[in-house]
């Protein structure tokens, strides 16, 4: 050890690229979760195709997985990675621009061959000198050769000898940055053990080949120590947007005392909400896959009609899909919950990737008047929140809830201080009491809401419907009726303000520029405006949890700020919304429309310029 | 005997029924009242869901638990309802549009999970709220405002769909004959798992007299068969024609020529997984066959709302994780501690949430 090149770093990103079925997203995973239990901070970002695998060694069928850990808050995956693990050509060309100037590239040289740089499409025997990647620290590692060696003894077939690789490179980055095996070795004997042992220690032997070769050429790989992050006190876990929002509801559920029914049908990158709810039998949540997506959300309305706390979940397209649907739970005033997990569009877009293109189409996609309550979640742990908080919402006011996160916030995992139970406000549903003065549309005064009377409940029988109705369901079609009707629909859900907390900036509450975001793009976010507030720049952050309705203060903290940008991975969404509900301020905008979360630097040099203007 | 004592009186709601007068919508809705009634289930219990479309009015005129919702959405909505709670006994109304066009999806969905409610479809053939337009029940040649110069398609037969669906409960009836109506829905509201009721219902302003060929009820026994469980399939006037097999087909044979007697008739057995003779009688049309009424297919299944009951049972008497804060605490956890870390922060503190 004493040879080795030790680097001290504050945080450092990672990045595992390989073909899309080389295991670049276990790796990575593996290496978050124990970098999680080290104590680092960590923030990650899974990169891949849609395509389950695509043709071999092509760019176009490269996955990749972006860590970043460190000693303090990590609130990104980082703009660029300092170590890049590249298992074939294809991986490189595709990973080249994601790379700090000056990092680490680890190749498996034995890929680095004529017919894998064909058809990768460099045009050279030298795709290092092509990406102009000379100045960089380059480590070829003959990873596929020496992991075929280290297994020569065990009885396996070629193609299982190979689906090993990853390992090697996971063990070689272990060492790099002193990370113990004993969480990678457990995780490989509960996955493959019991079923096929042979598989398990094959795992296990090439993960420590790949661990002892840093070890005994440290002179060419340099080892770098990142220290735990001081944080909170607490039990952690790590935990990915689309379970923390299945957890939320979970939560929910339990706080209200009611069943959790999900109605849902599989979309990326959605599905992981519908399969982490679908394995909690054990906590009694029913889950439903419906036949496609309009039934997902019609069996939920069917359920809350039943009196569960019932949810869906969905991606863009799913979404639009389920506009009718969402029109008819704004006029049963039916308490449902819509995660819409969002990604690239429009059509079919780009399933994988990240976008904040559905803020829109979720408050306006919907025939008639038809408003409903918006949340948007900011990082993958605090989807945990936002879906108990909309379940709460729902319950409490009797208002569908739109609640949208994206692919960055899905897939992304950190970290997380798990809450008990006792920490989480209660939840009281708007059941029904008095059979005697019951109407199903008859209101609370303070918040509009009406009552939940549920099939089964003795003296409450009442018919409600999809047509404009009068107070006891039944179909009214007078014109005043139907003018006041639309009035309260919307008041009930401006009402919701009165339970939401005000907007509060990150930053002093006046000053040259107002950053304003919403949702998904909260690390970068922050981490752009906190550094541009280190290099002493009067700058502050507002970024949006609650956009229908907006926190009740949103127009004074805007009238603080000289200028405000509005910066969303979209065309400008946001922004516009703020023009309709805020039309005194004029608003700057940064829009993204890569299909990538921002990066740190691309938002500071923007915020730098209007500063400057 | 009857814990309840209903009539069907205590089913109508106060709305007022507006369905054209002479409308086969009334003569079902009284059906099902009685049927309901005579269920001896709590009032409180029954929840009844439709789609759009004249039929789909019906929940209005109930006083049970009604929900009236979107075009072809019944059968996933009531999917839901049923599934949440498997003690409610949910009915779908439903027409052949609703059902057969926009909503068929869902219409074959229901029928293949077996959830165990009732549907009954009113088919009238036409659509009559939008006033007039084919539907896909319309025969071939069918003219009306949408196909002026006729369709050029072919129809769905209601109850080869269901079949195809591996449905476990199919029957038929014609609205003018309430009786029998009564009885085919009685035997529905028994069936554990979806039953499809399909009713022949007359349209009286778009497409009057559509079903009369069949439903006249001066030639009801001859043009119509009612299959009875365990009984010879015969019918006529004079009870003296009855369904044979012959190389494999169907054949309506006369009881005393060419040697038939009563024992060479089949027997009805409704709750045999006979989906080819069961397929067959359904697709029996006038002239050369009476048109098939009464139960044609009642078999047992697994029901989609008890078996999700079921597995969540098994599960929890096993579980390891009884609640949110265990499963909070599972996995891979790792404990924070020490000077150098701070004190947590609820995430919902110094918010106005109560």
């Amino acid at each position: 050890m004493k040879n080795a090149k030790v680097i001290e770093l504050e945080e450092v990103a990672i990045r595992f690229s390989g073909d899309s079925g080389d295991g670049m997203q276990l790796t990575g995973t593996l290496f978050s979760d124990t970098s999680a239990l080290l104590g680092n901070d960590i923030s990650t970002f899974p990169d891949y195709p849609s395509e389950i695998r695509a043709p071999q060694g092509t760019v176009g069928g490269v996955s990749g997985f972006q860590v970043q850990f460190g000693k303090k808050k990590i609130t990104t995956p980082g703009d660029l990675a300092h170590v890049l693990v590249a298992m074939n050509p294809a991986a490189l060309k595709a990973n080249a621009v994601f790379m700090n100037p000056g990092g680490t590239i680890i190749f498996d040289a034995d890929s680095f061959s004529g017919k894998n740089l064909e058809k990768a499409q460099f045009k050279t025997d030298d795709p290092f000198t092509e990406l102009k990647l000379n100045d960089f620290s380059l480590i070829p590692v003959p990873i596929t050769s020496m992991t075929k060696e280290s297994l020569k003894e065990l009885e396996l077939d070629n193609k299982s000898i190979l689906r090993c690789k990853n390992m090697f490179a996971l063990g070689l980055i272990c060492w790099m940055f002193d990370r113990p095996l004993d969480y990678i070795e457990k995780f490989i004997q509960s996955k493959f053990g019991k079923k096929s042992p042979l598989i398990a220690e094959a795992n296990l032997i090439v993960l420590h080949t790949g661990y002892n070769y840093g070890m005994n050429l440290q002179h060419m790989t340099p080892q770098y120590i990142v220290h735990p992050a001081p944080i909170e006190k607490g039990t952690y876990r790590n935990i990915n947007g689309n379970n923390a929002t299945a957890w939320g509801f979970i939560a929910a559920a339990e706080k209200a005392g009611l069943e959790l029914f999900i109605g849902s049908y599989p979309i990326t990158p959605a599905t992981d909400i519908l399969q982490a709810l679908a394995e909690r039998k054990d906590l009694g949540v029913k889950s439903f896959q419906a036949e496609d997506e309009i039934a997902g959300i019609c069996t939920t309305i069917g359920a809350a009609f039943a009196g569960d706390l019932a949810v869906t979940s969905t991606s863009g397209p799913g979404f639009a899909l389920k506009s009718e649907a969402l029109g008819l739970s704004v006029m049963a005033e039916l308490p449902i919950v819509v995660v819409n997990v969002q990604r690239g569009g429009p059509s079919t877009g780009l399933p994988t990737k990240t976008e904040q293109s559905d803020l829109l189409q979720t408050l306006y996609g919907r025939n008639g008047e038809s408003p409903v309550v918006v949340l948007a979640a900011s990082t993958p742990s605090d989807c945990f929140y936002y879906a108990f908080l909309s379940a709460k919402i729902t319950l409490e006011r009797m208002v569908p809830v739109v609640l949208l996160t994206d692919g960055f916030l899905g897939n992304g995992s950190e970290p997380w201080r798990v809450p008990s139970m006792d920490e989480l406000p209660s939840i009281t549903p708007r059941k029904a009491k008095n059979p005697e003065t019951f109407l199903p549309y008859n209101r609370d005064p303070e918040t509009l809401a009406r009552e939940w009377a549920i099939p089964g409940m003795e003296g409450f029988e009442h018919r409600i419907g999809g047509l404009e109705k009068n107070n006891a369901g039944g179909v009214n079609q007078d014109p005043d009726n139907h003018q006041r009707n639309s009035e309260m629909r919307a008041a009930k859900v401006e009402k919701v303000a009165d339970m939401i907390p005000e907007m509060e900036v990150d930053g002093e509450p006046e000053g040259d520029l107002l950053v304003v975001g919403w949702g998904g793009t909260y690390g970068h976010m922050i981490s752009s405006v906190r550094a541009m507030q280190e290099a002493g720049k009067n700058v502050s952050l507002a970024h949006f949890n609650y956009i229908k309705p907006l926190p009740k203060n949103t127009a004074e903290v805007f009238g603080k700020f000289k200028k405000i940008v509005v910066c969303e991975l979209n065309m400008g969404q946001f922004a516009s919304y703020l023009r309709d509900k805020l039309p005194q301020f004029t608003y700057h905008q940064v829009n993204k429309m890569k299909g990538l979360p921002f990066s740190v630097h691309e938002l500071v040099e923007n915020f730098d310029k209007l500063l400057e203007a | 005997m009857t814990k309840f004592n209903y009539t069907a009186k205590d089913f109508k709601s106060a709305a007022e029924v507006r369905w054209c007068p002479g409308c086969g919508d009334y003569a079902i809705m009284n059906a099902v009242q009685k049927t309901m009634a005579d269920m001896d289930i709590a009032h409180k219990d029954f929840a009844v869901i439709s789609g759009i479309g004249c039929s789909s009015r019906f929940p209005y005129y109930m006083s049970t638990y009604g929900f009236h919702t979107i075009h072809g959405r019944a059968a996933a909505i009531a999917s839901g309802v049923k599934s949440a709670n498997p003690d409610l006994t949910v009915w779908v109304m439903t027409g052949d549009g609703d059902s057969l066009a926009i909503g068929g999806n869902h219409f074959i969905h229901l029928v293949r999970r077996n959830i165990n409610l009732n549907l009954v479809l009113f088919n009238n053939k036409i659509y009559g709220l939008t006033k007039g337009q084919y539907s896909p029940t319309s025969d071939r040649g069918k003219i009306t405002k949408t196909s002026p110069f006729g369709t050029i398609e072919d129809s769905f037969v209601p109850g080869q769909l269901v079949l195809g669906s591996r449905g476990t409960f199919f029957a038929r009836a014609v609205d003018n004959n309430m009786k029998h109506t009564q009885e085919v829905l009685a035997d529905a509201a028994l069936h554990q798992g979806t039953s499809i009721v399909e009713v022949l219902q007359n349209c009286v302003i778009f497409n009057d007299g559509i079903h009369d060929f069949i439903s006249d009820p001066k030639f009801r026994s001859e043009r119509q068969i009612f299959l009875r469980k365990g009984q010879p399939m015969i019918f006529g006037e004079l009870e003296d024609k009855g369904l044979i097999l012959e190389k494999g087909k169907l054949k309506v044979a006369k009881i005393g020529e060419n040697g038939i007697t009563r024992e060479d008739i089949l027997v009805h057995e409704p709750s045999e997984d006979n989906l080819g003779l069961q397929v067959a009688l359904i697709n029996m049309t006038l002239p050369e066959f009476p048109v098939a009424m009464g139960v044609i297919r009642s078999v047992e299944a697994p029901v989609y709302d008890q078996e999700m009951k079921k597995q969540i049972e098994t599960v929890q008497q096993k579980r390891k994780i009884s609640c949110m804060d265990e499963l909070l605490q599972s996995g891979n956890t790792w404990t924070v501690e020490g000077e150098n870390c701070s004190e947590p922060v609820k995430f919902f503190d110094n918010k106005c949430f109560g």
